[in-house]
């Protein structure tokens, strides 16, 4: 029974950790309305600094002081980067201020091994809670009681903080209604900005604390943002209290859950976070969203085909694409084939997010199960390349049905979360199953036949594929299920209203999306000759991500040059430069500040005034501009 | 749509400028991919290593006369990024072999590559079995002994203990899983009074170590084999200390004893764990003593392990570079069979029946010593006596 008891509390403690990050990015989004993707940056730089404090500063008050002190550095940092940052991004489209965030993150990863060296590095232990107390012959280590009490209070302090003053009074009301809060006549920018720094300091705070029982390291961040992630949504966006109950429901789950299944860790709060969402749509403590009013931003510069000279300009553009073989080398052609890949997949999920305006956080689920569907084809029944590109895409399909069915119930970023989720369930699947998926040793030797051997077959044979892809999801834009799904998109409630089936269309549109992702995997597994969990996991999610935000999220088919350019810097500088990241970041973060609009976006919205600007007699000058989409 | 082209005439552009340079006709070029962005601790002193290799060879008048270059990428962890960059280093760069990698799944990526594109490929760290057994194919060699010896030099230790009740925490990935698979089998060959009560797979990186020590100390083992490192070996060494989870229980630990994995655990290091490692700081015979002195004096650093493995990778490719005298990979591959050389370590071969090296492991136990962790009563297990028979290698590898 003490056992259990002990299990009990160790549980707790692990909750008290993920609840002090956690509860941070949960103010942060519920104001401001950012994915906070460099929330776990934060948290690792409240690690490292408080390791070198507490290093320096001698005694207990050294070291309770260093804790305090790294976190009221790293807020500051936070207000920095809000207000020469995120400041100037707030009215770009929605998720764009995730591309800043990430761009920092990945900025963050190289620094701080710039800064403090590759090595892990071990802090002290807590003056006053070294050791443990015996509970009926269990050992309880007391640091994880000083935890155990401490997220309580801290919850106490935010209730307090919340409920009883005049900015938490302004917080909550933004929480619910940004525009109407700023109709009032609140200032918003200090508003967003202190914000930011409590969110900031409650993520290095939880970092700093962790010194007494964890190493500093360069990948802290990634262990913990999308952990933390996931317990916001389950407590309901904004919700603090949620998030206290969510990060103890995960952690409880845990403690118990590996006595009886040692493996689950791996997948377990991805599960629950599924089981929550399916039954309660909006996490365990969150309110249904109001209806968005929605900026017009969509509605200023309305989509429309390719007029018949931009057509013959792309088709031109793509016979030179296709001359690439003439004049470059082996090595050329496979870069070139990845990003014509790269360019599959992102316009697959910009058909998505754009069109359906449904952000997915877990679209390399659907490209991986292409992957692994022409992997299991070609190895398992042995059946000849081109009946495999045909049909593994299929399980990609497969996957979107199943899962799209229940992804299109939500919306916002619970949809964003609930794909996640599906993703990686998927990926652990491929992880875990290894008789069949080979675990993380993947399945290898799945090569191209001979006719699509050779580097520049290959590179046609993508480039076909990208360009009839392109032009397919740009056909269906404008076909009349294009207009329907872009009626739920701009209005759910109206389009509802004037008979379109809209979970019908999105689920639709879902499985598109999904089973081009899944052609893209198939040639994908083709190109590299094996196949890996990664090809399901986050961080290519993410990249997908990056490339449609980077090409403008607003625009037809910007995917295609966020994809090129996203894809073709990151192998570039990967091969060039051992700081890959910390440039990467830093051109993600330029971009951000210099185009708000995505790459794409930014060129249209010049063409447009450009048109404007000029007389009406010359309309031809106008035009080439124009066509960049 | 027509800018999309644009772009990708630029960044053609920009790839066909990087590839312009090329080395002299009388140079010979190796190419290695590592994890360096995402695995600096052991990454950095293994580049420290192999810089160090190259200069020694080149002052050394090269190989065969001519100048060593190594050109040097980075996987960034990811299998197909690896790919990308094996790629660009046998295409554009036109080097003679490949060699390097960290992670198993990146280095069975890379000897699959190698295999399809017959280029030969010298694996320096991975540790999976699967490389030169289940998976090999005849390009593939590899330096590092391999988790099947590794476990079976710990076995011979372990079985040696009267405990009988044992557990094992280990990553939840291939690495971890066939450790545990290899020193469960081989322990109870050995042993089959043995019982296994318990067995922990937290996520690689991500121990939440408070449960899975009480979790493991429910099962009230009298022994335990640990897989864990890293990161997660900090955590779980740090709960087991303060919940008494070790105390009067024998651990048994893979790599514990590398200073990568060690010397951040200082005061916290636990004592009395049997591991494998590498204890610079006691070895006393010539060839490591040169290679300790020539490392010393040109980083003012001691080495890690990571440091032996770079330096040996580098000197195992000169030396079979310069047997063969040729870059032609089937050459390469006969020079390679049964080739023995010098290394830090001892005199290593590399076999001809699975291309797996001889290269052994100090085998010691952890003590505290001034505030650090350290190896002691360590001694030296040669690779090549704990390997299975040569009947049984021919029936785990395919023939080619």
């Amino acid at each position: 029974m003490a056992f259990y008891v002990v299990q009990f509390l160790t549980g707790l403690a692990s909750a008290a950790s993920l609840f002090l990050v956690a509860s941070g990015l949960s103010i942060i989004f519920g104001v401001t309305r950012i994915v906070n993707f460099a929330h776990g940056a934060f948290y690792m730089i409240g690690a490292y600094i408080a390791f070198t404090l507490t290093e320096r500063l001698s005694g207990t008050f050294g070291f309770w002081g260093g804790i305090v002190i790294a976190a009221l550095a790293v807020a500051v940092i936070g207000v920095i980067v809000e207000m020469v940052l995120l400041r100037r991004i707030y009215h770009a489209p929605e998720l764009f201020q995730l591309l800043a965030t990430f761009g920092l993150t990945l900025m963050v990863e190289d620094l701080v091994v710039l800064i403090w060296g590759p090595d892990d590095l071990v802090g002290r232990r807590a003056p006053g809670f070294k050791g443990a107390i015996d509970f009926f012959g269990q050992n309880i280590p007391s640091y994880d009681l000083f935890l155990i009490v401490l997220s309580p209070v801290v919850l106490g302090i935010l209730w307090l903080l919340f409920q009883r003053t005049r900015w938490g009074v302004l917080v909550r009301a933004a929480t619910q209604d940004r525009d109407m809060v700023a109709a009032l006549g609140v200032n918003q920018k200090w508003l967003f900005t202190s914000v930011f720094a409590v969110g900031v300091f409650l993520a290095a705070l939880g970092g700093a604390l962790q010194i007494p029982r964890d190493a500093v390291h360069h990948a802290m961040d990634l262990r913990i943002i999308v952990e933390v992630f996931v317990v916001v949504v389950i407590g309901g966006l904004g919700s603090i209290i949620g998030a206290f109950v969510a990060a103890v429901l995960v952690s409880e789950l845990n403690a118990f859950g590996i006595l009886i299944f040692p493996k689950i860790s791996i997948i377990l709060v991805f599960l629950v976070m599924a089981a929550v969402l399916i039954v309660r749509p909006w996490g365990l403590f969150g309110k249904p969203e109001a209806p968005a009013r929605k900026t017009p931003g969509l509605t200023v510069n309305p989509w429309r085909p390719l007029t018949s000279n931009e057509r013959l300009a792309a088709l031109a553009a793509l016979v030179i694409a296709a001359t690439l073989p003439l004049f470059a080398g082996n090595y050329a052609l496979t870069v070139g084939s990845e990003i014509a890949i790269s360019v599959i997949f992102a316009v697959s999920l910009h058909f998505l997010m754009s069109v359906g305006g449904l952000a997915s956080f877990g679209h390399a689920a659907y490209f991986g199960l292409g992957a692994y569907g022409v992997a299991f084809l070609a190895k398992m029944a042995g059946l000849p390349m081109i009946v495999c590109l045909l049909l593994g895409p299929l399980l990609g399909c497969m996957g979107a049905a199943v899962f799209g069915f229940f992804a299109v119930q939500l919306s916002g970023v619970y949809f964003a979360m609930l794909t996640l989720a599906f993703a990686q369930i998927v990926w652990s699947i491929a992880f875990q199953w290894v008789s069949v998926t080979g675990g993380d040793n993947g399945i290898l030797g799945v090569w191209p036949a001979s006719w699509a051997a050779s580097p520049s077959h290959f590179y046609w044979l993508s480039l076909g594929v990208a360009a009839l892809v392109t032009i397919a999801l740009r056909a269906m834009v404008f076909s009349p299920f294009g207009y329907a799904l872009r009626a739920t998109r701009d209005s759910l409630l109206r389009s509802e209203a004037v008979g379109i089936n809209a979970k019908s269309i999105q689920w639709t549109a879902f499985v598109i999306a999904g089973t081009t992702a899944g052609i893209g995997g198939a040639l994908f597994a083709y190109l590299k000759g094996s196949v890996f969990p990664d090809n399901l996991g986050i961080s290519l999610s993410v990249d997908a991500l990056v490339m449609v935000l980077l090409g403008g999220v607003e625009t037809v088919s910007g995917a295609v040059i966020g994809a090129i350019v996203y894809k073709a810097l990151n192998i570039w500088l990967v091969s060039q430069t051992d700081l890959s990241k910390l440039v990467l970041g830093g051109f993600i973060v330029l971009i951000v500040v210099v185009f708000p609009k995505g790459i794409v976006g930014m060129l249209e919205m010049l063409a447009q005034r450009r048109r404007k600007a000029s007389p009406p007699g010359s309309p031809l000058l106008a035009k080439p501009i124009e066509s960049a989409e | 749509m027509r800018a999309k082209n644009y772009f990708v005439g630029a960044a053609f552009a920009l790839l066909a400028s990087g590839m312009a340079h090329s080395a002299l006709a009388e140079d010979i070029k190796i190419g290695e991919i590592n994890s360096y962005s995402l695995l600096p601790a052991f990454t950095e002193p293994y580049r420290k290593g192999w810089q160090l290799a190259v200069e020694e060879i080149n002052a050394a008048g090269g190989i065969n006369g001519k100048k060593l270059i190594v050109v040097s990428k980075d996987d960034g962890g990811k299998p197909a990024d690896a790919q990308t960059a094996a790629n660009e280093l046998v295409s554009s760069e036109g080097v003679a072999m490949l060699t390097g990698t960290f992670l198993s799944n990146i280095g069975l990526a890379v000897s699959d590559f190698a295999n399809q594109k017959k280029v030969f490929f010298l694996a320096a760290e991975p540790l999976t079995d699967a490389i030169t057994w289940s998976k090999g194919n005849k390009y593939t060699f590899r330096l590092r002994p391999s988790n099947y010896m590794q476990a079976a030099m710990l076995v011979e230790a372990a079985s040696k203990l009267p405990a009988k009740r044992w557990a094992t925490i280990a990553p939840n990935y291939e690495y971890g899983q066939s450790a545990v698979a290899v020193f469960k089998k081989l322990m109870s060959e050995k042993r089959p009074d043995i019982q296994w009560v318990d067995e922990q797979w937290p996520p690689q990186g991500k121990i939440d170590a408070g449960p899975v020590v009480q979790a493991v100390a429910a099962a009230n083992p009298e022994a335990i084999l640990n897989v864990t490192f890293g990161a997660d070996l900090v955590k779980l060494v740090r709960e087991g200390n303060t919940r008494g989870l070790f105390k009067g229980r024998e651990v048994v630990s893979f790599l514990t004893g590398e200073p990568e994995y060690l010397d951040p655990l200082k005061e916290e290091t636990p004592e009395g764990w049997i591991v494998t490692g590498y204890p610079w700081y006691s070895i006393k015979t010539p060839e490591h003593d040169a290679f300790l002195k020539a490392y010393q004096a040109r980083y003012n650093d001691y080495p890690r392990l990571g440091s032996i493995v770079g330096y040996q990778t580098i000197k195992s490719a000169a030396a079979i570079l310069a047997k063969a005298n040729s870059t032609d990979p089937e050459k390469l591959i006969t020079a390679a069979e049964g080739l023995s050389m010098p290394s830090p370590l001892g005199e290593i071969t590399f076999r001809k029946i699975d291309h797996q090296s001889t290269l052994g492991a100090y085998v010691g136990k952890t003590a505290l010593k001034d505030g650090k962790g350290v190896m002691v009563d360590s001694s030296y297990k040669k690779g090549a006596d704990y390997l299975p028979s040569d009947s049984e290698v021919e029936k785990l590898r395919p023939k080619d």
